[in-house]
Order: C-alpha cells, then sequence, then structure tokens
C-alpha cells in the first residue's frame, strides 16, 4: 500500500509536469490551428538554459533565464515563421514546425553530447516524509507549481480579456476578426505563454528522481502530445485530465513492472501511446475535444 | 511529368519528361560499373528510401493524410523478411527463431505482413483526418520500438539480427553462388541488388503513378481536398483511408526488404522517429503529392549525410562523427530541417513544383501543366479534424 501511494503521487506529479507542457501545446492549437511539433525542443531549450547557467547564476536566475529563452523561442517562431506567411495552411505550418523541430533538436543535442546535466535545484535528491510514505521533494513542488501555475491560467482565460479574446478566436476565427480582436496578438501571447509553461515543466521533468538532462529528454517531453490528444486538441481542461491520466499510468505501470513480465522491459514509457489508441479508437476526438461537424 | 495531359498523347509525342526518365534509368543502370561499393550501398539506400516515400507520398501528398508512423512499417517490413527467410540459431538467451522460407516467398509475405499491420491501423486511419492522425501515429513509432527491443527471440533485441541474402531461382544476391563478372567487373551483393532494387523502385514509380491516373487515384484526391464533396459523389472516405493507409504500408513494407538484404544486419534503432521524420522530409521537399517529387526528395534525403560523411574530409567545416562538433549527419539534418521551412514558405510544391515552373517558363505557354492536379495542391485538409 505504501508502494502504491508513492507511486500514486509520483504519477500525479509526474501528470501536471505533462499537463504544462499539453497546456502549452493546446493554447497554440487553438489560437491559429497550428500543432506545434518543435515543443518539445521548447521544452529542451529551456531545460538546457537553466544546466548552463545555474553553476554561474544560481537556480533561481537560470530558471527564469531558461522560461525567457524558450517563450523568446516561441515568440520568434510565431513572429518569424508565422506571421509573415498568414494566410497559409495550418497543416502546412504543423509541418514547418517538424522542420524547425528538426533544426533546434540536432543543435541542442549536438550541445547535450553525451552529458547528463543537473540543473541545481534547491530540492536536489531530499525526500518528503508522511507516515511509512516517503515521496521526492520535487514530485511535491512539481504538483504545488503545477497546480498554482495551471489555476492561474484557467483564470486568465476566464477573466482577462485576452482570455476571452483566445476563446473567441479559437470558436470562430473570421467572426473574432471582424470583431476587431486582433488575431495575430493572440496567438503571440499564445506562444509565449506555451514556451513558458514547457519550460517550467522541463525542469521538472528533468529533476530527481530523473537522472538529470540529456539526450532523451526531448523524447519524454513527447508523451505530453498523448495528453493533449487523450483530452482533445482542442481542450485546455482536457490537456489537465490527460496529463494526469498519463502520468498516472506511466507511473504505475513502471512502478509494477516487476509483476507484469508480460508487457516487456520499459512498457511504462510506452504507456502513454498505448492510452492514446486506446482512447482514440473510442472518441476519435479525444475525450473533451469538439466533434467536427462538417457543413456543406 | 507522370501525368502526361491526353491532348498531347494524342498527337502521339514521346513526351520530353519520359525521355528523361529513361535517361535516368540508364545512367543508373551503368552506375555499378563505375562507383565504390560505398556508394553502392547509399544508393542501394537512397533506391529503397524511394519506393518508401513514393508510398508515403500516395497516404500524405495524394490522400491527405500525415503519418509519422512511416520508419515502423518499414521496419515490420525488415523484420518480417528476417522472421519469415531466417533460420533459428543462436545459443541461450541469443537465440533467435525464424521459418526458413525461400527468400522470394518471405518478400511477398512481408509486404503482405506491413499491409496487414496497416489494416489493423484503420480503425484510427479511417477515423482521423489529417494533422490527428501525425500526433496518433507517433505511438506506433514507439511501440513498435518497444516490440523490436523486447520481442528478441525474433528481433535479436538490441543488437540486432543477420538478414539472409535473397535469393530468387538459385540466383543468390550475395558475394558468391554463383561467382559472377560483367564485363570484368566482379559483381558482389551490392551489384547484383542494385539491378532488383531498381527495378522494384521503377515498378513502384509506375505503379503509383498509375494509381494517381486513376478512378481510385483521383477519389483520394477528392477525399483530401473535400471529404464532403467526395462522400457526396459517392467515394466511401473511410474505406478509401483505410485502403491509402493499407498501400503505403506494403510500399514502406517493400523499401524495408530492400533496406534489410541491403545492409544485411538490421538493428532497432534504425527505425526509430528518426527514419519516420526523414520520410517525411523527403515528400515535402520533393514536393507533395508528386510520385517524381518523392522520389527526388528521396534521393535527396539519403544522399546528403551519406555523401558528406564519406567526403566530409573534403568538407572544410564539417568535423568528425562523434567528436561533438558539426558532423555530416548533423549538418544533413539543420539542411533539411531548414529545407522543410523554406519550401513551405516559398515553394509549397517542392522540388517537383519547381521542375514544372522551369518548364512553363522555357515553353512559356503552360496550357498543359494549368490543370495538373498533383501539383497544383500541396496542402492537406485542415477543415476537419475527426470524422
Amino acid at each position: 500500500m505504501t508502494k502504491f501511494i508513492e507511486l500514486f503521487a509520483s504519477g500525479i506529479s509526474l501528470g501536471f509536469i505533462y499537463a504544462l507542457i499539453a497546456v502549452g501545446f493546446v493554447i497554440v492549437f487553438k489560437a491559429m490551428e497550428v500543432v506545434n511539433f518543435a515543443h518539445g525542443s521548447l521544452l529542451l531549450l529551456g531545460g538546457y538554459t537553466v544546466a548552463r547557467l545555474s553553476d554561474r547564476l544560481g537556480f533561481v536566475l537560470a530558471a527564469v533565464a531558461g522560461i525567457v529563452a524558450s517563450a523568446l523561442a516561441a515568440l520568434l517562431i510565431e513572429r518569424v515563421l508565422l506571421r509573415t506567411n498568414r494566410g497559409a495552411d495550418p497543416t502546412a505550418f504543423s509541418i514547418m514546425m517538424i522542420g524547425v523541430d528538426i533544426v533546434m533538436f540536432t543543435e541542442l543535442t549536438r550541445r547535450i553530447g553525451s552529458n547528463v546535466f543537473g540543473l541545481g535545484d534547491p530540492w536536489g535528491s531530499k525526500l518528503v516524509h508522511a507516515g511509512s510514505v516517503s515521496v521526492p521533494q520535487t514530485r511535491v513542488a512539481a504538483i504545488v507549481i503545477g497546480l498554482l501555475l495551471i489555476s492561474a491560467f484557467f483564470a486568465v482565460t476566464k477573466f482577462t480579456s485576452w482570455g476571452v479574446a483566445m476563446r473567441a478566436s479559437a470558436e470562430d476565427g473570421e467572426a473574432a476578426a471582424l470583431m476587431g480582436i486582433r488575431r495575430w496578438r493572440v496567438s503571440a501571447i499564445a506562444w509565449v505563454i506555451a514556451g513558458a509553461l514547457a519550460a517550467i515543466a522541463g525542469i521538472f521533468l528533468v529533476s530527481f528522481p530523473t537522472p538529470g538532462l540529456d539526450n532523451s529528454t526531448g523524447l519524454d517531453a513527447l508523451k505530453a502530445f498523448p495528453a493533449a490528444i487523450l483530452g482533445g486538441l482542442d481542450s485546455t481542461s482536457g490537456a489537465l485530465v490527460g496529463g494526469i491520466a498519463i502520468g498516472l499510468a506511466e507511473t504505475l505501470t513502471s512502478g509494477y513492472e516487476n509483476s507484469l513480465p508480460f508487457l516487456g522491459r520499459g512498457f511504462g514509457s510506452i504507456m502513454p501511446y498505448v492510452i492514446m489508441i486506446a482512447v482514440l479508437l473510442w472518441r476519435p476526438s479525444g475525450l473533451f475535444g469538439t466533434k467536427a461537424v462538417a457543413r456543406v | 511529368m507522370s501525368e502526361t495531359p491526353l491532348a498531347r498523347r494524342d498527337r502521339r509525342r514521346v513526351a520530353p519528361g519520359f525521355l528523361l526518365r529513361v535517361g535516368l534509368v540508364v545512367i543508373v543502370m551503368i552506375m555499378p560499373f563505375y562507383l565504390p561499393t560505398s556508394l553502392l550501398q547509399t544508393g542501394l539506400f537512397a533506391m529503397s528510401a524511394v519506393v518508401g516515400a513514393i508510398g508515403l507520398n500516395l497516404l500524405t501528398g495524394t490522400a491527405g493524410q500525415l503519418s509519422l508512423a512511416h520508419g515502423f512499417f518499414l521496419a515490420i517490413g525488415a523484420y518480417g523478411y528476417v522472421y519469415f527467410a531466417g533460420t533459428s540459431s543462436g545459443p541461450g538467451l541469443q537465440k533467435v527463431t525464424g521459418l526458413g522460407l525461400p527468400p522470394v516467398v518471405a518478400l511477398v509475405l512481408a509486404v503482405a505482413l506491413a499491409g496487414v499491420a496497416g489494416l489493423l491501423f484503420s480503425p484510427i486511419s479511417a477515423r482521423l483526418g489529417g494533422i490527428y492522425l501525425g500526433v496518433a501515429s507517433l505511438s506506433l513509432v514507439f511501440i513498435g520500438q518497444h516490440i523490436l527491443f523486447n520481442a528478441s527471440s525474433v528481433t535479436g533485441g538490441f543488437s540486432g539480427r543477420n538478414v539472409p541474402p535473397l535469393a530468387i531461382l538459385g540466383f543468390t544476391f550475395a558475394d558468391t553462388h554463383p561467382d559472377l563478372s560483367v564485363l570484368n567487373v566482379p559483381f558482389g551483393q551490392y551489384e547484383r541488388l542494385w539491378y532488383l532494387a531498381l527495378a522494384i523502385a521503377v515498378g513502384s514509380y509506375i505503379f503509383a503513378a498509375n494509381v494517381l491516373r486513376s478512378r481510385p487515384g483521383r477519389a483520394l484526391q477528392t477525399v483530401r481536398d473535400s471529404a464532403v464533396a467526395a462522400a457526396v459523389l459517392g467515394v466511401n472516405v473511410r474505406r478509401y483511408k483505410a485502403a491509402a493507409f493499407v498501400l503505403s504500408s506494403m510500399y514502406a513494407g517493400l523499401a524495408g526488404v530492400i533496406y534489410a538484404v541491403t545492409f544485411s544486419h538490421i538493428v532497432p534503432d534504425a527505425f526509430g522517429l528518426t527514419l519516420s521524420i526523414d520520410f517525411l522530409a523527403m515528400i515535402i521537399i520533393g514536393g507533395l503529392g508528386s510520385v517524381a517529387g518523392a522520389a527526388l526528395g528521396a534521393v535527396f534525403v539519403i544522399g546528403l549525410p551519406n555523401l558528406l560523411l564519406q567526403y566530409s574530409s573534403l568538407v572544410p567545416f564539417l568535423a568528425e562523427p562523434g567528436s561533438g562538433g558539426l558532423d555530416a549527419g548533423r549538418f544533413a539534418r539543420f539542411v533539411y530541417g531548414a529545407l522543410i521551412v523554406l519550401t513551405i514558405m516559398f515553394q509549397p510544391a517542392g522540388l517537383a513544383g519547381l521542375g514544372q515552373r522551369l518548364r512553363r517558363r522555357h515553353r512559356k505557354t503552360g496550357a498543359g501543366q494549368a490543370g495538373d492536379p498533383h501539383i497544383r495542391t500541396a496542402q492537406l485538409p485542415s477543415s476537419e479534424h475527426a470524422t
């Protein structure tokens, strides 16, 4: 039972990390219908910046620098690539993002090489004890910060004018533009938020108990794609639910791997993808996604 | 282009594009007499990629279904062939099993197996549209990798498995059995495979070009441009999407077999996400929806890193592989990553469209090309996420 509670807590925490990534992915999609395949690289960029700077600047300043770096990179992509080509097809943009991802990912993995970077975060490998249960402090921090950020994000979309503008342009871009909403400003802010969230998620994704930032971090970030698809690509609350579901499933499967020998070693890491396929078989638009209605 | 306008064919003139293609095939045919074996291996890899890219282009370019799982189906073809043709061997934990079937039978079965795998995915591939399918298909790559690493009695696990050579009617595509020299050039594994792979590539090309011109091909293009319009015209949208996926998987399976017999040893790492993305790069750079474009893109994406690698000492800014500097493989990835972006920004019809544009400028009429459906529409549908 102790093991289960520990795994459950870790799973929820990993779920919040995935949710942070998936929410960014979803708001970019909602703003311009672009699937941001470069999202994993944005995360890697943030994590890498933190890892390189934390020795010199200390963790907090390095974390801020990492968040700024990812947000700026996202803004740059939006301004330089998307904005100069307005009117092009969203699917073409999505494929363009694959090109961006190839370039960013190749350069970042080249710089990382075979190193494993620690981030120098204040939590280190310390544990939080509650009775017989002990959970890494980083995991608790991830839950707290993830919860705060996501609540803040939902408050922003609900109450600020930017949030209303974003929801309006996601609903019907043309009508929103006719109502005087500057869609490109909405989209720029969406990209900045997505980049910042990705960097924060990156910091937690590579802190204890994971060994640190290495070449496989970018691939781990891809697991947030199933989270976003699972909840429905155009649903932010879906991204939260999807993220937590994926995080729990992955952690529990890895934790009980020894009782499930027929699945093979390392099945936990592909569990997100298995769940995604299962859910898509049942609901092709995800759990909370809008069903596409074709009008003639 | 492969889509010779009817009007011109009626006048019984041989299209210049046809002559160009025949010329290219002839040039490729004399290559084994001049090229070193390392380049022949690269060439065979490129031909395998041509087959695979043509298949992916049928799915993504023609039917508008984005797939990031093409590498998975290549793996099924490659490992299917090894399992069907290979024999059980190895001690203890390294033991691998195989059915020991004749290689030709194994080839056919491997391609069929890839098709069946594509069919099994059809509940998803036929229901999801465009970009949704792209993300969903990512899962196949990772699940595939897991299976390749864990089902070691079939795949050999991490260290991979040797590939039995292809043989047709007692003629083995290896260095011996029988020993063979043509015009004083010894014909080993690569020289022999060269002509087989070329024949397969040309056959795949012609088949795909014919599919595009046929009734199902037109139906697929209609599905891409508007699923609703296609359904109104009596096209069974789901069935066509599923069929496109199966056909493209079979192309991938065939490409996987050529890949396997070329490299004689296959490892799971070769079939990861990178390979699938490479294939997408091929068809984007080559030109979505164009068979010739897919072939050009494949040769470019495979040729660039391998040629740079072999001549990296001549390229001053390239570092040795593994030194952490800018090596040939990474440099090539930069180039085609950037090319994907640039292609979509400035030349959405890819290399194929570039040729088209040049020719039109040359002839200054463009009447024959104006209605060419494969070049004009190089975009995927996006209006519907799922049907």
